[in-house]
């Protein structure tokens, strides 16, 4: 059967290597000036560190492009991918159009992942970005997991679907930190704070925290809980997804490396013995719930949710 | 910053004209509002049909309605748009097809759409439709403007966090009809990029189960070696994400003047009082600013008359830059608009002077109300006495949508309205 790729998140080129260890397949990096939501901060130099680490170890490097551009940025996307290009990254990740038309333009033989992170919701639209040049679709988060069989099954395009991690709920260009320092009159503290880690919003009607940060891509806010599906990727391997990503942002380069351990048994046992799987998972599982920092808790996000509109 | 541009005006008579007006866009929830839209001024109207549109819970047209919306509209020159911006999931496939052909069929000018299935099925199936890209797709550069210009498409909707000077550098680049928002309630977030409802409340915000979390009050804190810090006081307002409405007023002349193509206010949920208040005083400045555009300022009386139906505040977002925190609401959530409406006219007989009024709140003799409408200058008058249809006089009108009848001192044209001060 079919291995779909764990493809996961560093937090640094030093945590490459460990990665590897652990049983990554891919990887995903980048900067903020580019990309949204990363694990770690790349520069060029880290990129091009981390592209030949990675491709020493056997694995893939897919590159950050997915921030929404305004026209500041269009003139240097071209630059970029050249960069990407000449360092040998294996794909782009985008959502903006403009990094489409730009690597069409710049170099036309480098592969995109189309991800948009919550408009990836049919097939119809990935099969769309599919005939526009993408090679792969990144799912929503959203989505259910009969959806996801039922794109896999229409797709033309490789299928990415998060399995672990953190998800984005909201992406504002509004510096929303910073307003609400300077809101309360708290000027001294906008430049120092507003960038800081560990921030989270309250919510007391449901008792949930959502983390939340400010960068140059604007302010967001991340779901209460970790998706965790370790238990729940019979189905999808059998539909033949290509590429189950744990998402490592907001967490520490030692917790996604474990939790990297964890998904590999997965998914080596759930291709090779599906009946050990079976009889595992829990514990899998359960060695994931030992692995949350205190005040994450677990869930299984959308993939068994009903929502209604 | 004025961009001068020879394709937007021109000298007649020694005078400075503007000869590329652009169109005023309107909300209409329901077949009601859309002919108080056209009929106070909009040259096109925006529609929900009953599936494929964000807002769920608008009343929404069938297809028959739409039908008759467009006869009216066409009546005076302006055209219907239909909102089919959802990004689809595989179960909102089936039908699709026919959805489009009959909205074809009814008249309609175009769709205002994000999702690609939705784009290339129209293409296919309904090929007389324009294609409005969505605001829901967040275009915030010229080339992935370009992008959608390459696919054919007609008119692509800024993402609202654009400011002028981008608008005017996308209009440089790339040759496409360009939509932007003037006026009204809008996400905090990126259009599009915002699945707080789904996570709060099981509904699909992109799917039209937008719930407005973002209007919801939250606590902010820092998580610091184990403990949790509050990052407000006693006393404090909470967090806010909300975003204070959209008011472009006193931008329409560099809108204008960028050649910006149509000029969108929000508010399909919106009452008919709200949008016959915001289309004639967009109306009026945009005709004003058009017919002499070098002698234009903006009168106090069409800023008040906005406030007449605003029940939150404004702020001109990222229009005139980069929004700071008076762009949001902070403790507050809504605010009473400085009037309300009372009743709408139905008719006016020139003879008795008396104008029949279907009524949308209480009234009573002795109070103030002001009259309004395309065909007059507003007035306001103390209310003499009331009758009902059967010409018994009446303590108050008290009832939602009673018919009655008073007496007026200027003349009267259906559709107008009246309110009263709060
Ligand atoms: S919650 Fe707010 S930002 Fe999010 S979709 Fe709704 S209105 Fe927009």
């Amino acid at each position: 059967m079919k291995k779909p790729e764990l493809l996961v998140t560093p937090t640094s080129v030093s945590h490459i290597d460990e990665l590897a260890e652990a049983g990554a397949d891919a990887i995903i990096i980048g900067e903020q000036r580019y990309g949204l939501r990363l694990a770690g901060e790349f520069s060029r130099s880290d990129v091009a560190a981390a592209v030949e680490t990675a491709h020493r170890r056997g694995m893939n490097v897919y590159v950050a492009m997915n921030a929404l551009f305004h026209n500041d940025k269009v003139d240097e996307l071209a630059d970029y991918v050249a960069f990407l290009a000449e360092v040998g990254a294996d794909a782009i990740v985008f959502g903006d159009p403009a990094v489409l038309l730009t690597v069409r333009e710049t170099a036309p033989h480098m592969k995109l992942h189309w991800s948009t992170e919550t408009t990836a919701t049919n097939w119809y639209a990935c099969n769309y970005w599919g005939r526009k040049g993408a090679k792969r679709a990144v799912l929503a988060r959203e989505l259910n997991m009969d959806a996801i069989l039922e794109i896999k099954a229409h797709a033309e395009v490789e299928i990415e679907v998060q399995v672990h991690g953190m998800t984005c709920m909201y992406q504002s260009k509004r510096s929303l930190i910073g307003n609400y320092f300077a809101y309360q009159g708290k000027v001294m503290e906008i430049e120092r704070k507003k960038y800081e880690k560990g921030m989270f919003l309250y919510d007391k009607e449901r008792d949930y925290k959502y983390p939340i940060f400010e960068d140059e891509n604007g302010t967001h806010i991340m779901s209460p809980n970790d998706l965790c599906i370790i238990d729940e990727l019979g189905d999808m391997v059998e539909a033949g997804i290509d590429s189950f990503k744990i998402d490592g942002v907001l967490h520490t380069a030692d917790y996604i490396t474990e939790v990297t351990k964890l998904y590999r048994r997965a998914i080596d046992l759930c291709t090779e013995d599906r009946e050990r799987y079976e009889r595992e998972k829990e514990e899998l599982l359960a060695a994931v719930e030992a692995l949350q920092p205190p005040h994450r808790r677990i869930d299984t996000g959308f993939f068994f949710k009903e929502t209604i509109y | 910053m004025l961009v001068k541009n020879d394709r937007i005006s021109e000298i007649v008579d020694g005078k400075r004209v503007i000869v590329k007006k652009p169109e005023l866009l309107a909300p209409a929830g329901n077949l009601e509002k859309l002919k108080i839209a056209v009929h106070y001024g909009a040259d096109a109207v925006f529609i929900g049909g009953q599936e494929y549109s964000l807002r769920a819970n608008a009343d929404n047209f069938t297809i028959e309605e739409i039908r008759e919306g467009v006869e009216f509209a066409n009546r005076y020159g302006a055209k219907v748009y239909v909102t089919a911006n959802i990004y689809a999931h595989n179960e909102n496939i089936p039908g699709l097809d026919d959805y489009l052909r009959a909205l074809e069929e009814a008249g309609v000018s175009g769709i205002i759409v994000a999702d690609p299935l939705i784009i290339e099925t129209a293409r296919r199936v309904a090929p007389r439709l324009e294609v409005h890209v969505s605001t829901q797709q967040s275009l915030t550069n010229w080339k992935a403007v370009q992008f959608w210009k390459e696919e054919g498409l007609e008119r692509v909707v800024l993402a609202r966090e654009v400011s002028a000077e981008e608008i005017r550098q996308i209009k440089e680049n790339v040759d496409i009809e360009i939509e932007a928002f003037i006026h009204g309630a809008m996400c905090s977030a990126y259009s599009g990029r915002c699945v707080l409802s789904n996570h709060m409340t099981a509904r699909d915000s992109n799917r039209g189960g937008c719930c407005q979390s973002c209007r919801w009050d939250y606590d902010l804190y820092q998580l610091s070696d184990g403990r949790e810090i509050p990052l407000f006081s006693e006393g404090d307002a909470p967090f806010a994400m909300s975003a204070k409405d959209l008011n472009l007023i006193r931008a329409i002349p560099a809108m204008i003047e960028l050649g910006v193509d149509s000029l969108k206010i929000e508010g399909r949920m919106k009452s008919i009082h709200y949008v016959a208040t915001v289309v004639s005083v967009y109306r009026k400045v945009i005709d004003a600013y058009c017919a002499d555009p070098d002698h234009f300022t903006i009168r106090d009386e069409w800023v008040r008359e906005l406030d007449k139906c605003a029940n939150r505040e404004t702020a001109p977002s990222f229009f005139a830059g980069f929004p700071d925190h008076t762009n949001h609401m902070y403790g507050t959530h809504s605010r009473k608009p400085t009037h309300e409406f009372a009743g709408l006219v139905l008719d006016y007989d020139p003879e008795t002077g008396i104008a029949t009024i279907q009524q949308r709140n209480h009234f009573r003799p002795g109070d103030e109300v002001e009259f309004f409408g395309p065909e007059i200058d507003n007035f306001t008058q103390v209310i003499e006495t009331i009758w009902d249809e059967e010409g018994n006089e009446l303590d108050a009108a008290r009832h939602p949508l009673q018919i009655v009848k008073m007496k007026v001192k200027r003349p009267l044209f259906p559709y107008n309205m009246m309110r009263k001060e709060n």
